[in-house]
């Protein structure tokens, strides 16, 4: 792992300021020059740097190199789909005792995504935390299988062609569905989410965590127990890529497991990286720079994938800081 | 279940678990010895898949077709070893999950440029293409009895070869103490090769073998290298003891796990059995490294 990440401070303020500023004013412009299209581009680049910012609290700042985060973002998803199947359906969701009838109201739905996903996360955390190094890398690779495959088997949910939503949504008399709503609400969790890391990495909680990825052994000399920390940082940012999971499946009305494959969950990594680790707003330029690469070489070329593979390998040889550190340097030099 | 299904199943998981363990042999030898996480493995199980077909169907021997995927795929990994992962040796995990993951999407990629996108017609040879009658009332396929004995006659020389042989102690020397082993006068870079090289052609050797049976197509390499990441860890990195139990192990759950519950459940419980594991011996059952 590199460099202990620095402690936040006003200049990454104006950072996050700056970027939330740009994605609000995409929607304008877009209707402005007449391309709405990019409105669903600016859509998904917020739900996917949702996600990435969640991931990179364990990854950048927790050093944990976690590849279970698409398998949390579609638990939240799949909270959402299923909620909404039950309300549409009329059957009773039945947990054990509890009989649930679901709902598209997802100022309920969104929170108990949120929930489950940090729960979820929490209860492979404490397995997955037992190990470090690349035992934590394998096992959570393994852990995002095992909640593919449960979508799955979930047959009476779609199974593996996913499950489309019928039912309305709603969010406080909104209507998820309309284009600008979506966005806006999903930029509005993004700003909430992007708020929260940067207080949480510069509090005391923050400190131990950063210093757990640099030296645990020194951590626990200070008489910290470092687990405790972790795990509490692995289902936080759990539940955030469960939001950005539930934020997916409310706007395209749609989940499937083909939303959770592992190699979604290399993507995340793969953004967190390209946008630097250091930061908490990086990952956000790291999911722009992302979907945008992926869009623009797939328009190039079918066989976009091979321009960026060899994209990401030049990455990994050559750009330990991402790609805000190369720009930084660049800027020196 | 009655017993001709129970006995079927039974050889269906072993040799899923022989295929298995050629599959993670190189997989936990290149991490016990080089540190190096491999995501791209599987990329090598397809490349033997897609060469043995082509070979096999141009030539119109199956024999030349295998000989030629293990030589290529060992050849292709001792590259990947010069080229480009050695310099990945020292370097964090998260820039090996990287650097592997992106040479996931080159090699799909390229295959699909080559090969094309539909899956690849692989026949079988006449002479193991009809299945035999083990037991009375029992069929089965004489070309799985065929990978169940190359994957166990490999799976013992290698064995063996590790166990028992000077470069096999040069080996299990590196994956204890790298720098110790090569203090002690290890050609350490010319094992490091030697271990890519073989590594990428038993994941070769494995992905010939199931062709035949599973399509041979893009990104089957795939699921293939997720449960050898599995039967690695549960093995206990570095540990060719390991991969041997755990592979047979993970063979037999997987098996039955499909027939007694539905296939998605089925693969659900190796993790489920894996997360037990794991719970009990966070290193795995045959720990390594202290």
């Amino acid at each position: 792992m590199a460099d202990l990440a620095p402690t936040p401070n006003r200049r990454d303020w104006f950072a996050i300021l700056l970027l939330l500023a740009v994605l609000a004013v995409v929607p304008p412009i877009a209707e402005a020059v007449g391309q709405p299209f990019a409105i669903k581009v600016a859509s998904r680049v917020v739900v996917f740097a949702i996600a990435a910012v969640g991931l990179n609290l364990v990854l950048g700042f927790g050093g944990m190199v976690s590849l279970l985060h698409a398998g949390l973002f579609g638990v939240g998803g799949y909270v959402i789909g299923i909620l909404a199947w039950h309300d549409f359906n009329g059957e009773a969701l039945h947990l054990g005792p509890i009989a649930y009838a679901g709902t598209g109201n997802l100022l309920i739905s969104l929170p108990l995504a949120v929930l489950v996903s940090a729960g979820a996360a929490a209860l492979m955390g404490v397995v997955s935390l037992r190990t470090n190094g690349a035992y934590f890398i394998m096992i959570t690779l393994a852990f995002n299988q095992m909640l593919y495959y449960l979508g799955v088997a979930l047959q009476k949910y779609g199974g593996e062609d996913g499950l489309q939503i019928q039912g309305d949504l709603s969010l406080a008399g909104l209507d998820p569905s309309k284009r600008l709503v979506y966005f806006y609400v999903s930029l509005a969790a993004l700003a909430v989410v992007m708020v929260l890391v940067q207080r949480l990495v510069g509090s005391r909680f923050g400190m131990v965590l950063r210093a757990t990825a640099q030296n645990e052994r020194r951590v626990k000399a200070l008489g910290i127990p470092p687990t405790r920390y972790r795990l509490t940082a692995f289902a936080l940012s759990g539940g955030i890529a469960g939001l950005a999971g539930a934020l997916m499946a409310s706007g395209q009305q749609f989940i499937s497991p083909a939303d959770m494959s592992w190699v979604r969950s290399g993507d995340l990594v793969v953004m967190c990286v390209l946008g630097g680790l250091t930061t908490v707003w990086g990952p956000v330029l790291g999911a722009a720079l992302f979907l945008l690469l992926e869009l623009g070489l797939s328009s190039l070329t079918n066989a976009w994938q091979l321009p960026f593979g060899l994209i990401v390998i030049g990455m990994a040889v050559w750009l330990h800081d991402g790609l805000i550190g190369a720009i930084r340097r660049w800027v020196q030099s | 279940m009655s017993l001709p299904l129970f006995l079927e199943q039974t050889l269906n998981g072993v040799q899923l678990g022989v295929m298995l363990f050629l599959m993670s042999a190189g997989l936990t030898l290149v991490f016990g010895i080089m540190n190096l996480i491999n995501l791209a493995h599987g990329a090598l199980y397809m490349l033997g898949a897609f060469i043995a077909a082509t070979v096999a169907d141009k030539s119109g021997s199956f024999l030349l077709g295998a000989v030629v995927a293990v030589v290529a795929t060992a050849a292709i990994g001792a590259l990947l070893e010069v080229a480009l992962l050695r310099r990945f040796y020292h370097r964090s995990h998260l820039d090996q999950v990287l650097v592997t993951f992106g040479l996931i999407l080159v090699f799909n990629q390229v295959t699909q440029l080559i090969w094309g996108a539909v899956p690849m017609r692989f026949n079988l040879p006449d002479a193991v293409a009809g299945s035999i009658e083990l037991f009375p009332g029992m069929n089965y396929p004489v070309f799985r009895l065929v990978i169940l004995g190359v994957g166990l006659v490999v799976g013992l020389l290698l064995y063996v070869m590790i166990m028992r042989t000077r470069i096999g102690m040069w080996v299990r020397a590196g994956a204890s103490n790298r720098a110790m082993a090569s203090a002690i006068g290890v050609n350490v870079e010319m094992v490091f090769i030697g271990v890519f090289a073989a590594g990428a052609a038993l994941a070769g050797l494995a992905g010939l073998m199931a062709g035949p049976i599973l399509a041979v197509q893009v990104g089957m390499g795939e699921p293939v290298l997720i449960l050898a990441l599995v039967v690695t860890v549960i093995g206990g990195i570095g540990s060719i003891n390991g991969a041997l139990v755990a592979a047979i192990m993970i063979g037999l759950i997987d098996t039955f796990g499909r027939v007694l519950l539905s296939p998605a459940l089925g693969s659900m419980v190796i993790f489920l059995a894996m997360a037990v594991i794991l719970a009990w011996k966070p290193k795995g059952l045959f720990p390594v490294h202290g």
